[in-house]
């Protein structure tokens, strides 16, 4: 693979831009590998990574029903942030958070990531009193969050209404190290980065079944044929309780549907990412200018990608009365993706009861962020049967009622 | 935008006119049960993708509960049903039956 490089497109201007190689080999199914991970999201792509740059297992195939980064990977808002109250979720978020820092050097390809500071409004008095007690809770966690008042919300995002009649704001959680990322670009920056490592990346190859013999995986049947492999990493968001069903257990988990939205460009305008709870809208402008709207989530289980508009609507409501200018604002394009919840709102990073499947699923409504981290520690629980940034995340904490309550804390539209 | 018709006051609404309650026809355990059937019964949920038994109360109609045959993928409502039953009446599967021969109707666990 060629390094790319302000020198490579200097080369490459010179000669019409015929040197460029293909980012990833378009790779066929091998008999048998070490490791097979379904799912070749960011999460998928991000366990195989480091399962090969930390450890050292690089016969490692990543299948993919669809492509590359099709599912959730290309829907989210971007958003990236680490101010949990719980300390497991803010362990690996921030461990995720500091990952992205470095991405684009790590991975030689730009991931875009904007550090440019995160603030979500405490819009009521309860609000006021969960973020303050975050913003403690991220101090002792060595997470750098601040509780600001309204005339500093005010001065970051001067667009802001702070006295709406409904919604005044008192205040916001500040994380200035959060930001966001160009989301395609880091399921690529991964993609390149494994093929690299001489990893098979095979797109519209379908798991229809996973083969065990006396309680222990063996390999999976596809449409491409069997696959054989020793370990098996379930990496699926929304379709993770489809594949454990094939596998043959149960997951604590329901899918939905969450909608985001964006505008038509427009010239700069807000250079943070505002999230507003209470009404369940957040708001940042992407870099070619649009106004990127995430909403909240469906009701009802549902595996549409589509959403219930009057869950637009009700997010939109409420973001004019915060963000006045959005009246005049046309909206573009609307669209949902799957999520996985849990009960507690908090993800699943786990062994399963079949010998060597191991499943992270449950990301919900917060997956992006969570990418690198996520990849971090499921290679490590892969690989080594354990990981300390996991041991909370475990299938059994909800026999055991060892939740990681985020549900109101994470203070998220779930 | 679902269309929802309450089988208790027989008002067909959309969506906004009721609130969705999760997967229907669990078997409660409560003290004395083992803790998988407790786990179970709490968490663990079948999240089908395709035909799903779920519970609805028209919250902004006449306050009461209900169940509901859906499916997933589609939408499609194949009908609405009593909330005073722990399996789904014999009339509703036949309706997805009919639009779903494939369909096999879930074991009880």
């Amino acid at each position: 693979m060629k390094k790319y490089s302000a020198f490579a497109i200097a080369r490459e201007a010179l000669r019409h831009h015929t040197g460029w190689q293909r980012a990833w080999r378009d790779a066929q199914p091998k008999k048998r590998y070490d490791a097979i991970i379904i799912g070749a999201g960011g999460h998928g792509l991000a366990t195989a990574y480091y399962l090969g740059k930390n450890f050292g297992i690089t016969n490692v195939a990543i299948l993919e029903k669809g492509w590359l980064g099709g599912g959730n990977t290309g829907r989210n808002t971007t958003i990236i942030r680490s101010n949990y109250l719980q300390d497991p979720s803010a362990a690996i978020y921030e461990k995720s958070r500091s990952l992205y820092e470095t991405m684009s050097q790590d991975l030689n390809y730009n991931v875009m990531f904007s550090p440019r500071g995160v603030i979500m409004l405490a819009q009521t008095h309860h609000e006021v009193r969960g973020y303050q007690r975050t913003a403690h809770a991220n101090m002792l966690q060595g997470v750098t969050t601040e509780f600001i008042g309204p005339e500093k919300v005010k001065e970051l995002v001067p667009i802001i209404n702070i006295n709406g009649p409904r919604y005044p704001v008192l205040g916001g959680l500040w994380q200035a190290r959060g930001g966001t990322a160009r989301h395609d670009a880091v399921a690529w920056g991964y993609a390149r980065a494994c093929s690299d490592m001489g990893m098979d990346v095979i797109q519209k190859c379908e798991v229809t079944g996973i083969r065990s013999e006396n309680g222990k995986v063996v390999g999976v049947s596809t449409n491409r044929g069997d696959i054989d492999c020793d370990k098996l990493g379930m990496v699926v968001a929304g379709h993770s309780g489809h594949l454990a069903d094939m596998a043959g257990f149960r997951l604590p988990i329901e899918s939905v549907s969450l909608q985001a939205l964006v505008s038509e460009p427009i010239k700069p305008c807000m250079d943070v990412v505002v999230m507003a709870n209470t009404v369940h809208g957040y708001m940042s402008q992407s870099d070619k200018g649009e106004m990127v709207i995430g909403g909240g989530t469906d009701g009802y289980n549902n595996y549409t990608q589509r959403g219930s508009f009057h869950h637009i609507e009700e997010t939109v409501r409420a973001l004019i009365e915060t963000f006045p200018m959005v009246s005049r604002l046309k909206m573009l394009r609307q669209w949902g993706g799957i999520v996985d919840v849990t009960g507690d709102r908090s993800p699943i990073l786990s062994k399963t009861p079949v010998e060597g499947v191991f499943i992270n699923c449950g990301w919900g409504t917060g997956g992006f962020k969570a990418i690198p981290g996520s990849g971090w520690a499921m290679a490590e629980l892969i690989a080594k049967g354990r990981s300390p940034l996991t041991d909370a995340f475990g299938l059994n904490r909800f026999q055991e009622g060892r939740f990681i309550d985020e549900s109101v804390a994470a203070g998220v539209a779930h | 935008m679902l269309i929802l018709t309450c089988p208790n006051c027989g008002v067909t609404a959309e969506e906004t006119e009721f609130h969705a309650g999760g997967e229907a026809h669990l078997t409660r355990f409560g003290p004395g049960a083992s803790d998988d059937d407790f786990e179970n019964y709490l968490f663990m949920r079948d999240n089908p993708k395709g035909v799903h038994f779920e519970r609805w109360r028209h919250v902004y109609g006449c306050g009461k509960w209900f169940h509901a045959a859906r499916d997933t993928v589609t939408l499609e409502i194949f009908g609405t049903y009593t909330a005073q039953t722990s399996t789904p009446p014999q009339n509703i599967i036949d309706k997805i039956s009919d639009r779903r021969p494939d369909w096999q109707p879930p074991q009880k666990q």
